[in-house]
């Protein structure tokens, strides 16, 4: 590795976008159990239609944390979407009492 | 290196009997799974925890680990005594925890062998087919200055690499990232490949980097916008003026609203973190009020208190 060289990487945000074979790969598993994540509700597509999927790289950070989720702490689907929904509703709260906070 | 007393870990008795093992472990396990838990150690205390549970869960290699003795206090330094495993068999019962590189030495030189046969059949440590590398994450570090104008910063890495022998070290790196101008906290840079290698011509993992930002002096970010709190004069507030305020771009001449009251937010539009949309600068007034501490400065506040006929807590029915 050259000290000097500059790494430009992918900013994951809402703008980004990954086809259904870059996420899965992305994610080291199959494109069947992202399509399963998008039933469950888990991930939502930026087109609906399934021909052209395509996810943000928001996406991306709540599929690999689903599967960390799963694999760690035993959750079915259910119970991941439950778990990420309450995660991001939480870290909303908590920017939210950052704001408020004084000298914060 | 040092003892690792499991059950303490684990928080549980050394008679504790395996179903109240699982317990601890799920509770622990919900506790500091680094995805969920906002404490700063969340990730080591998760590895330790899981590298407990895979001993304790284990009848057979809690019997070993049980049969080194109650009296090895945590962090004591230990050497494995010499055939301390004579007698014990290990199946090599798979990992539940999934990282066997994460474990610590310890459990490396307890347990090592047997896992690496477990793995790859009698005395080869390889696995024969590819295996991708695991993905790493780290928290990058910027001020606002960088996610205004776009920066490069350099991070330190400190990655967990296996020897051909099952060792485990730790190598240091560091790499040089580009921050876009215009991210927000929370914003994740994926570096494609620069997580753990592959093995047998395995794909590398990934190197996700979360930006953080540093506390600023007087900015507080959420997303775009930056939120400042601005302090004026009562006769600011209540007559309006122009006034200084700082903004990321410099300090621009604002208009206070005659008739303002502390609390009240203006918000300069576009002077936030660049983007499409950018964010915006709220400004929230506070109203500052000089100190009584010269017999001038009390003669005016007494003299405010003759002009106005003002009841701060009508409102509270007093």
């Amino acid at each position: 590795m050259i000290d000097k060289e500059i790494l430009s990487g992918l900013l994951l945000d809402a703008e980004s976008s990954l086809t259904l074979a870059e996420l899965s790969r992305c994610c080291g598993v199959h494109a069947e159990f992202i399509m399963e994540m998008v039933e469950e509700g888990i991930l939502d597509p930026l087109d609906p239609n399934p021909n052209c999927w395509r996810f943000s790289g928001v996406s991306l950070l709540r599929a690999n944390r689903a599967l960390r989720l799963r694999r760690d702490l035993g959750l079915n689907l259910a119970g991941v979407g439950l778990a990420l929904d309450l995660i991001d509703e939480i870290e909303q709260l908590r920017s939210r009492l950052k704001l408020l906070e004084p000298g914060g | 290196m040092e003892f690792k007393d499991y059950y303490q870990i684990m928080g549980v008795k050394r008679d504790a009997g395996q179903d109240e093992i699982k317990r601890a472990y799920r509770k622990l396990a919900r506790k500091y799974h680094p995805d969920v838990s906002k404490e700063s150690d969340a990730e080591r205390r998760f590895k330790e925890v899981g590298e407990a549970y895979e001993v304790l869960k284990d009848p057979e290699k809690r019997a070993a680990y049980d049969q080194l003795g109650a009296n090895w206090k945590a962090g004591q330094e230990f050497h494995p005594p010499p055939g301390w495993d004579a007698g014990f068999e290990f199946k090599g019962g798979g990992f539940t925890g999934g990282d066997a590189s994460a474990f610590s030495d310890f459990f490396e030189s307890l347990f090592g062998e047997h896992i690496a046969s477990g793995f790859g059949g009698a005395g080869n440590v390889h696995r024969r087919s590819q295996v991708h590398g695991g993905d790493h994450h780290a928290k990058v570090l910027i001020d606002l200055d960088d996610a205004l104008h776009g920066a490069t910063r350099t991070i330190t890495l400190h990655t967990p690499a296996v020897d051909e022998q099952g060792h485990v070290s730790t190598s240091e790196r560091r790499l040089n990232v580009r921050i876009p101008k215009g991210v927000k906290p929370g914003q994740h840079i994926r570096l494609a490949n620069q997580g753990s290698p592959g093995v047998m011509g395995g794909r590398n993992g990934d190197l996700y980097l979360e930006i953080e930002f540093r506390p600023h002096p007087f900015y507080r970010i959420d997303g775009r916008d930056l939120y400042l709190n601005l302090p004026v004069a009562p006769w600011e507030a209540a007559l309006g003026a122009s006034v200084k305020a700082p903004t990321p771009d410099g300090i621009i001449d604002l208009k206070v609203p005659a008739g303002s009251s502390g609390g009240r937010k203006l918000r300069i539009k576009g002077r936030g973190i660049p983007g499409s949309p950018p964010g915006d600068l709220y400004v929230i007034l506070q109203v500052a009020l000089p100190a009584a501490d010269t017999a001038q400065a009390k003669a005016a506040y007494r003299s405010m208190e003759q002009q106005f006929a003002f009841n701060p807590r009508s409102g509270l029915g007093v």
